[in-house]
């Protein structure tokens, strides 16, 4: 019911009825004017439930919004604000929120208290993952996921100032107002919509005004200010170390993200996160209908919304009789005012049980009655709504994410910050334990003048007039009465397993916690979490300081991982490397591969072609007869000088670089320091003092980090300079008999073998464009590598496929590639995969002696010279099975194909066109002196067994004669 | 977290590339018992409290860090260029 006709309506849906609601208000207020009582279903009992809060500490009212892929479960109806046309759907109720099958689970409640799936879903143990967890996974549980890709947009953002503030109430509000003029650079952040905390939602006056009047003209100056940046819908989520505290910002507006998630570093953090409400554990205290006594003051004062027709109160402050005064004064009638208290004083024109309980309530899908024990007698009550209170819990929960521990103060019954728990934070208001406005509004600006002083700043500190009432309670946690005294509302967990966990020695409060779940999820015990140690404190026979609370965790409210990872999705998350040939590729319409962040072309398809294996032996044909045209830019280059660059050199690679002449290339092997090999490629000397390095495309980073290493911690001594220049040259591999022929039609001097004999470099005109020639091979053809500035790249590659494809040959792709190095038994990281040394791939001879290098003293380890170690050898099919696969096990002939049996493993398969016959690499347990030995090749994961005769790696052109000529 | 590179400034912990114990500064000469390889390549503190390690600051000026700090409080002491290091 309203109290108030609204200007503006709009309609959204609930469970696809239509409900009017004023835009921007909390849809729980919506549906409260509707008289929607019931909106929910519990998670395990499946209890009818209803709103019982008016903030983002929600236990009950959790819905599904939207539909299809952008379906967003488990939003509270008491933040989720109301617009045109929003869809709202109840969850955890089937077939409907009214009629749902599983209340079944609430007849059977007596069997499924506290430990029952432990104690039952034991046995037999296979049933567990096939019948029980399927079952109670449908069973119990909140609202589901879509199942597809999320299209919702999400944002990350970054933030600093001078002094984070925490919440805007009046603690809030005076802190951010007395730093703001002292000028210092400050964000104030609130969860609401609107700020201003308990100031909007009670009756009561600051500053000789009203409290939402004044709330009003604080904001206006502190808007005004350049130096104050006002955040609503804003939840400080976590307190990290050196002041980093996350934050969660609902962003409003159609087009945008739908949340941010902020990462702001805070000199100094004021915390004025307030207080919440909590409940009182009387038996069948969760029918829809049973609220909070301060969220009935919200939906009363500030949304003009009446929960109830006729309305009963239930307390142990004197926050309660403030809620029947607001009620009285809205025109809402009161049922009645119950206080546990015996002496108290209390007037007003309803009637007044003191000393009194609620014991039983009445109403399935709605609250009806309630049951008052009262001076030795019960007395029924007809009610449609119960405001109960049991006292207010200091929001401490971010003092306590770098373990700090609250303590309890006997006279509010409740917890407060233990000072410097967060380096850098202070806390203000309620949630220091400071409840009435007059003193909130005071320490708020105390603690901020203190807080900017500290900055250097001088603050001035003037605090207005308002009412200063003090908080009078005396605790009461649990009513005893026939039926279940809920505490944990999200959970399910009521007073009687927290009875049971003390029971079966779970005494430890987070061993309590963890058998019943009580505080778990979600909500994290914020209403619970005081009332379940109280009753815990007490079946175990202490005091609560002594039983102490569980460990707030962050976040404070759910964050969902989508907005932590924001822009971290698809080409987020793996941003693409293009070549610069790649729209020239694409445009063959090659199938890309992706090789770390690189996209290289598999192969270039021809008209007729129907199975990749004939464009790949087509590929192989056009290097091996005519000439290829490769982009190998991908490969990591990297630029070397000064005068120790020869010097850097010789200690990164196993082999010489010192004695290599200007003009000429050299093949390098890389090690680790533990004596593995680390990578391999060629380096070329352009100059005295002047390097180019080649990495594998896989480690380009990984080598380019590797020699900042060695010259900035191991080896400062030298004078030398690294340098990245893998994006700014285009290279190309132009191999083939006819590869001088066809360099010899773009090159602006005609090369012969004599001035470019193999392994020569050195700068060349490109069509007249300053180029780099190197004369390597990684097929065994004779064979250049020519660079172009990448933005001469493009036309470069269509110049020589032009020119390789008029001479009978043409691009080739990564299969054929691949083909090529495995027919010369050249390495990748498919056999230097990390644990193979120099000696396994036969190349010890390469590790000089004569000086130092990183991995020289390591590789002569005792079991890194094993002969017996797997060493690199050649396998080719010679029974009826010719099928080679990467990753098969090796075994003698005769052998059981056991791991026991194990001598070596296949790395690299392929088949050869050239040899007519498949062709493996492998590692073979002493491998270079079993050639000719015939083993079997077992692929358990494909079935597959071959016979292989074992040879050397060097299937084609062993002598090398082709390169050079 | 965050570590003050002495070239860039207070930077945020993403930019940095983590190596490990700052022992990689004392490298054992060549012919070193294998022992000192031994514990050079392998062998670990895993102190509760201060600690001294290595850090690349890989998306920043390219320079290897020393960076004093304490696993329990997680406080950062300080950062000094690696090349400058004493070893």
């Amino acid at each position: 019911m309203r109290l108030r006709t609204p200007e503006h309506m709009v309609t959204f849906t609930f469970d696809g009825k239509p409900v009017q609601g004023i835009p921007g208000e909390p849809v729980a207020a919506a549906l409260l004017a509707h008289g929607q009582k019931l909106v929910a279903r519990s998670f395990k009992y499946h209890r009818p439930r209803g709103i019982m809060s008016a903030g983002s500490e929600e236990q009950n009212a959790l819905v599904t919004v939207g539909r299809g892929a952008q379906t967003e479960p488990n939003v509270r109806a008491t933040i989720l604000e109301v617009s045109e046309g929003l869809e709202v759907f109840s969850q955890n109720a089937w077939p409907s929120l009214k009629y749902d099958m599983m209340a079944v689970n609430d007849l059977i409640a007596p069997f499924l208290g506290a430990g029952f799936y432990y104690k039952t879903f034991m046995w037999p143990k296979a049933f567990w993952e096939k019948l029980y967890e399927p079952v109670i996974r449908r069973a119990a549980g909140l609202g589901g996921l879509s199942g597809q890709t999320n299209p919702d947009q999400y944002e990350k953002a970054f933030g600093f100032c001078d002094i984070l503030i925490v919440g805007a109430g009046p603690a809030g509000l005076m802190a951010a107002r007395t730093a703001g003029r002292a000028g210092a650079d400050v964000v104030l952040a609130d969860e609401d919509t609107a700020m201003g905390g308990r100031l909007l939602r009670e009756v009561e006056e600051v500053d000789g005004t009203a409290g939402t009047e004044w709330v009003a003209t604080v904001l206006d100056e502190l808007a005004a200010m350049d130096n104050v940046r006002l955040m609503t819908r804003t939840t400080v989520t976590g307190a990290y170390d050196q002041g980093t505290y996350a934050a969660l910002e609902r962003v409003v507006g159609k087009d945008g993200p739908l949340e941010c998630f902020w990462r702001i570093v805070a000199k100094r953090t004021i915390l004025c996160a307030g207080a919440l409400e909590r409940p009182i554990a009387f038996p069948n205290n969760e029918r829809p209908g049973i609220m909070m006594a301060s969220a009935v003051r919200s939906y009363v004062n500030r949304w003009g919304v009446a929960p109830g027709k006729a309305v009963t109160i239930f307390g142990n402050n004197d926050d309660a009789h403030r809620t029947a005064h607001d009620l009285v004064a809205a025109g809402v009638k009161v049922a009645a005012l119950i206080d546990s208290r015996d002496d108290v004083e209390a007037t007003g024109d309803f009637p007044i049980y003191t000393g009194a309980r609620v014991v039983a309530t009445k109403g399935r899908h709605a609250l009806e009655a309630i049951t008052v024990s009262h001076d030795g007698g019960t007395r029924d009550i007809r009610t449609d709504c119960l405001a109960m209170s049991g006292g207010w819990n200091p929001t401490v929960h971010l003092t306590c994410h770098m373990n700090g521990r609250p303590a309890w103060r006997e006279d509010i019954a409740s917890f407060v910050p233990t000072p410097d728990s967060i380096p850098g934070m202070v806390a203000a208001g309620a949630c220091n334990g400071t409840f009435s406005t007059a003193a909130c509004l005071n320490e708020g600006a105390q603690v901020a003048a203190e807080v900017a002083g500290g900055l250097g700043l001088e603050p001035r500190v003037t605090v207005p007039a308002a009412e200063d009432r003090t908080y009078r309670i005396m605790p009461l946690w649990a009513v005893p009465g026939k039926g279940r005294k809920w505490i944990d509302f999200q959970n399910d967990v009521h007073v009687k397993d927290i009875k049971l966990a003390a029971q079966e020695n779970f005494r430890s409060v987070e061993h309590m916690k963890r058998y019943t779940t009580q505080g778990m999820a979600p909500d994290q015990g914020k209403s619970s979490n005081v009332v379940a140690l109280a009753v815990l404190a007490d079946a175990t026979g202490r005091g609560i300081p002594e039983t102490g609370t569980t460990t707030f965790r962050p976040p404070y409210v759910p964050v969902p991982i989508a907005a932590m990872g924001a822009g971290s999705q698809g080409k987020g998350f793996a941003p693409e490397r293009l070549t610069t040939s790649h729209k020239v590729t694409v445009a063959q319409a090659a199938p890309m591969i992706e090789a770390g962040l690189w996209y290289r072309p598999s192969y270039f398809p021809k008209p007729g072609e129907t199975h990749w294996r004939q464009s790949c032996d087509r590929e192989v044909g056009f290097v091996r007869n005519a000439v290829g045209v490769c982009d190998v830019s991908t490969l990591g280059k990297i630029d070397i000088q000064g005068p120790d660059a020869a010097a850097l050199l010789d200690f990164v690679y196993a082999n010489t670089f010192s004695t290599l002449k200007r003009g000429k290339v050299r093949y390098g092997l890389m090690l680790r320091e533990d004596g593995h090999v680390m990578d391999d490629g060629t380096t070329a000397r352009l100059g005295d003092q002047h390097f180019v390095m080649t990495t594998t495309t896989a480690a380009a980073g990984l080598v380019m980090r590797h020699l900042e290493f060695v010259l900035q911690v191991l080896r400062p001594d030298l004078d030398a300079r690294v340098m990245s220049v893998t994006e700014q040259w285009a290279q190309f591999a132009v191999a083939g008999p006819k590869a001088r022929a066809l360099l010899n039609t773009v090159l602006d001097r005609e090369i012969t073998n004599d001035d470019w004999p193999f392994m020569a470099c050195g700068p060349v005109g490109v069509a007249g464009v300053a180029g780099r020639l190197f004369r390597i091979s990684f097929s065994g053809e004779h064979a250049y590598e020519v660079a172009v500035p990448a933005r001469f790249g493009e036309s470069l590659f269509r110049l020589l496929v032009t020119q390789a494809e008029m001479l009978g040959g043409g691009a080739y792709g990564m299969e054929a590639l691949n083909v090529l190095r495995i027919e010369k038994g050249f390495i990748t990281h498919a056999e230097i995969h990390g644990r193979t040394t120099a000696l396994d791939i036969g190349m010890d001879r390469m590790v000089s002696l004569k000086k130092d290098c990183v991995g020289q003293a390591a590789s002569r380890r005792p079991g890194l010279l094993d002969e017996d170690r797997e060493q690199l050898v050649g396998l080719k099919p010679v029974g009826a099975v010719k099928q080679l696969t990467a990753g098969a096990h090796l075994f003698e002939q005769r052998a059981e194909a056991v791991r026991a049996n194990g001598q070596g493993y296949v790395t690299s398969v392929c088949y050869s066109p050239t040899l007519q016959t498949n062709l493996g690499l492998a590692f073979l347990k002493g491998g270079r002196a079993r050639h000719g030995e015939v083993v079997q090749m077992v692929d358990h994961l494909r079935g597959i067994t071959a016979q292989v005769t074992v040879c050397d790696p060097v299937f084609f052109d062993p002598d090398g004669g082709r390169a050079r000529g | 977290m965050r570590l003050t590179c002495p070239n860039c400034g207070e930077r945020d912990r993403r930019e940095f590339y983590y190596y490990g114990d700052a022992i990689a500064l004392r490298r054992p000469a060549p012919d070193a018992v294998p022992e000192a390889w031994d514990d050079y390549l392998h062998n670990r503190k895993n102190p509760a409290g201060d600690t001294t390690d290595l850090w690349f600051h890989e998306a920043g000026c390219g320079a290897w860090l020393v960076v004093d700090r304490n696993t329990v409080t997680h406080a950062v002491h300080g950062a000094t260029l690696a090349e400058k290091a004493k070893r």
